[in-house]
């Protein structure tokens, strides 16, 4: 396929005129080697590839490892580490109010599929515009290694002994929950999840990334499929992708057979390169039989598994609130004239 | 066809009040099947009396249930303007067959009452007039669609009451067109109703009771008729609600649907046509509180509604919203509890539970408005409080205040422009230089300056936390930096104190005696003094409107021998609380708490008091 090249790829500055650098922000207090450190990595290079102007977005987080990274990346925007599952409800809030903000919420598995399950999946349920990112690794890292919702069935870890519980998929959970994007990649492949962030910062409503990321503190045992190893040996690619932005001069060659587009919202297309020649992510029942037989023969599926952005409206729509931010409307639109009270009054 | 029935005996007429003792002055208790449409009859009733003048109270005692329950509707008619509940009442309404018997036991000595006279009635008591009507005689009769025969029956007592009391018909007429939005079909057919139950009564009953009302003035003149949570309702939308999110718990949602009535008729663009505001019914209620708070840290005046259960699963939200100084405004319509207790009864037991809410050291702001028109005021002053101080505020409302239908006073137009706190500016970020941060207090109150996400300059941000943070937000263990912030927290908290709404303070020259009450129980505790003064003893008494508590409580308690807290829980909630904010008056306050599901009424107040001198 041909491979497209953003104008501003490779320079030093991006179209604001701010180099790489101008995206980082605190040091990393995680583990060294954390799949989560490579996330925060990938997300400030997307970042400023994409030129965002921080200032217009918001990093959201619950509790946890993971919760803990946007203190990481992207220090001039605004950022609320919440509490314990419920980052959806907080983002759903930021996002209402000021809907010029791009939100990027980060989560981890114990708060995304244990304590805040329902949180997440009434935030897909909303199409919540936003970045929804899990840093999934199958355990509980900050409390040391206890077992999380997704961890292997029959896993061991040190402390925590055998889980004999099934894991919870948060792809299915995100497509029962009728997402509009759920793709899942890998950590360690840097090239696939900075596609993928690229195309949902794109999309209009939720976008989830299942993020396998490895804890190589608590869950890096090769039999884990949350692991290094694991992730590298088993991963099973259904599309390599590349996103263009509506900015670039794009020159596809539309014979190509193996290829398709995506087109989101704002101009820009995801060029999808099939590996499965069979493998449609705007088929929904395919990405159910896809997930559920990847799960029951333990692969490891990566890539854009369902996208469809005009299958519902967003929150901003449904909503039908004005162009103008809710947080920016003057005094004026906030309070009705004496007349109007007077008026009500003399319905009563 | 059937007759009224007399069974007075002779000489009990003299035994009888004087009628005129007896005009505009009783109270009636309307039993009815729950989801039978009753409301609408009842607030027929209400309205037309108002309408007449005369000060009505009504309540609405009603099962957690949708259909097939008993339920009762008290109305009080009382010619001095006391609005608060009584017992017992003089006239008995008996639609419902499986509490008959009692609602007739209840009646007052020498009072009356009007039954169906399809119910099976057992004992008749001497000393009370019984009038039977056949409601389902009269429903046949109209010839009604079938689906609507239960509903529209229940205007037979409305037609039998208004013969009998001498209710104004035009005035039912008015109040029934009111209640349809002036639709004329169902007008029409429950007015045609009312008019055959007239005719009928008129023509079968003969009146012997002393009951009676006639059109008064002095009163109701310019007055509304609203419930508490409409006018709550009403006072966020003139305060610039932007973002509701809530859960459905009674009696809070009826909030939220005045809410999303109010919101569309007032605050749509009128070039646009779109909404400048959002309702979201959340998951549950910590999604909503949640939600609220991502609004209210975004700068959007966010508010949500809820009950004791709702509050319980908001804590953790409100303990974040203290710690990382998140405005958010929560109406706390209460319920009794504990547990899910009983769902459609009223108490003030959240006054403790909200005051310290969340783990931790907290205590936050709480507001206690007293009727509909300071509901509407706290309203909008919620927000400004909410946003000058950065904290959760919450409004301790109740079910009786917010469900029932009260005259009220018409509600003023906010007398100031609304208070948006302490935010800075990008360019004032950029004009600062470094010097900034969010966590700083400058100005010695406690209250540092925020910015909002989407202030278009890279150092006015900052990353809000429910972790140890220093002044500048940046995640801190150091022990100085928690002593400093919890330390400023609470200096923060001094400075509400004389921010929020000072107590209303009626000092009577003289009074030993000092009444503390909150909320609803105003109209009871006004009352309660009439009784005492009544008996001699003269009372002040502050109506406390906020809590943290300020020097008028405080110069109240020692200017007064005795004080005594009332309020409608068991343990004394707001006396405890007065305990541990003025411990050398601890000797002072005695508690008068009950509860049991009802508003206080003024008799037991009175009697409790006196019985503690």
């Amino acid at each position: 396929m041909t491979t497209i090249e953003t104008p501003i790829r490779g320079a030093k500055v991006n179209a604001l005129g701010l180099e790489k650098k101008a995206y980082q922000a605190a040091p990393s207090t995680l583990c060294k080697g954390c799949g989560h450190d490579s996330i925060s990595q990938r997300i400030m290079n997307v970042a400023w590839e994409l030129s965002l102007d921080q200032t217009q977005v918001v990093k959201m987080s619950g509790i946890g490892c993971s919760s803990k990274s946007p203190a990481y990346f992207m220090g001039w925007s605004h950022a609320f580490n919440s509490v314990h599952g419920r980052m959806p409800a907080v983002a759903t809030g930021a996002a209402v109010a000021n809907r010029d903000l791009t939100v990027i919420g980060v989560s981890g598995d114990g708060d995304t599929a244990s304590i805040g399950t329902g949180q997440f999946k009434h935030a897909v349920r909303r199409n919540v515009p936003m970045i929804y990112i899990v840093e999934n690794n199958g355990v509980y890292g900050l409390t040391k290694g206890q077992f999380s919702a997704t961890a292997d069935l029959g896993q061991k870890l040190k402390y925590a002994g055998v889980n004999n519980l099934p894991p919870l998929d948060i792809c299915l959970e995100a497509l029962a929950a009728n997402a509009t994007f759920v793709a899942r990649s890998f950590a360690g492949d840097p090239k696939q999840v900075e596609s993928l962030l690229k195309a949902a910062f794109s999309h209009r409503g939720i976008a989830v990334l299942d993020i396998i990321s490895p804890c190589v503190t608590f869950n890096n045992h090769d039999d884990s499929t949350k692991s290094y190893s694991w992730g590298k040996q088993q991963e099973v690619a259904l599309n390599e992708l590349s996103f263009v932005p509506d900015y670039a001069e794009i020159t596809i060659d539309g014979t190509y057979k193996d290829e398709l587009q995506v087109k989101m919202h704002d101009g820009s297309r995801i060029v999808l390169k099939k590996l499965d020649p069979d493998y449609d992510p705007t088929d929904k029942l395919n990405a159910f039989r896809t997930l559920e037989e990847a799960r029951e023969n333990q692969q490891f599926i990566t890539g854009l598994i369902y996208v469809n952005e005009h299958e519902r409206p967003d929150l901003h729509e449904l909503l039908h609130y004005t162009d103008t931010p809710l947080v920016y409307l003057p005094d004026e639109a906030l309070r009705p004239g004496r007349e109007a009270l007077e008026k009500v009054l003399a319905s009563l | 066809m059937s007759i009224a029935l007399r069974e007075t005996p002779a000489n009990a007429k003299e035994q009888l009040p004087a009628a005129s003792e007896w005009a505009n002055n009783f109270s009636i208790n309307i039993a009815t099947v729950n989801g039978s449409g009753s409301q609408t009859s009842n607030l027929v009733l209400l309205r037309a009396l108002f309408k007449m003048g005369i000060p009505v109270n009504g309540k609405n005692l009603f099962p957690s249930n949708i259909q097939g329950l008993p339920t009762w509707y008290i109305i009080r008619l009382s010619k001095d303007g006391y609005l608060g509940r009584k017992d017992p009442y003089e006239i008995a309404v008996c639609m419902n067959g499986r509490t008959v018997a009692e609602d007739m036991a209840n009646v007052a000595p020498g009072g009356m009452v009007i039954y169906d006279d399809g119910l099976p009635i057992a004992a008749r008591r001497h000393d009370v007039t019984y009038y039977g009507v056949p409601v389902g005689q009269l429903v046949k009769e109209a010839n009604l669609p079938y689906e609507l025969r239960d509903y529209i029956a229940n205007m037979v007592y409305v037609g039998a009451l208004t013969y009998l009391l001498g209710i104004e018909l035009p005035e039912i007429e008015d109040a029934i067109a009111w209640n349809f939005g002036g639709k004329p079909k169902p007008t029409q057919l429950n007015m045609s109703m009312v008019r055959s139950a007239y005719s009928w009564a008129e023509k079968n009953l003969v009146k012997t009771d002393p009951y009676r009302v006639a059109r008064m003035s002095g009163f109701n003149e310019g007055k509304i008729l609203i419930d508490g949570n409409a006018a709550a309702a009403l006072g966020a939308v003139f305060g610039g609600v932007t973002v509701v999110a809530w859960y459905p718990i009674t009696p809070a949602s009826s909030m939220a649907d005045a809410l999303g009535k109010y919101l569309p008729q007032l605050r749509t663009d009128p070039q646009t046509g779109k909404a400048n505001f959002a309702i979201i019914q959340a998951e549950d209620e910590l999604a909503a509180l949640g939600m609220v708070v991502g609004a209210g840290w975004a700068g959007a005046r966010a508010m949500t509604a809820t009950s004791g259960p709702g509050l319980d699963l908001m804590s953790e939200f409100v303990g974040l919203a203290y710690f990382a100084e998140v405005p958010a405004v929560v109406w706390d319509i209460q319920r009794i509890g504990p547990s899910t207790g009983l769902p459609t009864r009223t108490g003030q037991g959240d006054i403790s539970t909200a005051y310290y809410l969340s783990h931790g050291d907290t205590r936050h702001v709480l507001l206690f408005p007293a009727d509909p028109k300071e509901c509407f005021g706290f309203g909008w002053i919620a927000f400004d409080l909410a946003e000058q101080l950065q904290v959760p505020v919450m409004v301790l409302s109740d079910l009786d205040l917010g469900m029932n239908v009260w005259i009220s006073d018409p509600f003023d137009y906010p007398d100031k422009p609304l208070a948006r706190g302490k935010v800075l500016t990008a360019e004032q970020v950029r004009e600062l230089g470094g010097a900034w941060g969010r966590y700083k207090d400058v100005d010695g109150d406690g209250i540092p300056y925020r910015t909002l996400p989407g202030a278009p300059y890279l150092l006015a941000a900052y990353f809000a936390r429910g972790t140890g943070h220093d002044e500048y937000a940046r995640y801190s263990e150091r022990p100085e930096h928690w002593e400093a912030n919890l330390t400023r927290l609470a200096r923060k908290f001094d400075t509400a104190r004389q921010l929020v709404p000072a107590p209303v303070v009626d000092r009577v020259e003289g009074a030993r005696y000092g009444i503390i009450s909150v909320g609803s129980n105003h109209p009871a505790i006004e009352e309660a003094r009439g009784i005492l003064r009544a008996a001699g003893i003269e009372t002040s008494y502050l109506r406390l409107r906020a809590l943290p508590i300020n020097d008028d409580v405080h110069n109240f308690i020692r200017d007064h021998e005795r004080i005594f807290v009332v309020e409608n829980n068991r343990d004394g909630q707001l006396n405890l609380i007065l305990l541990s904010e003025e411990p050398c008056c601890g000797a002072k306050l005695t508690s008068i708490a009950r509860c049991n599901g009802w508003p206080l009424a003024a008799e037991w107040i009175a009697d409790a008091i006196q019985k503690q001198m």
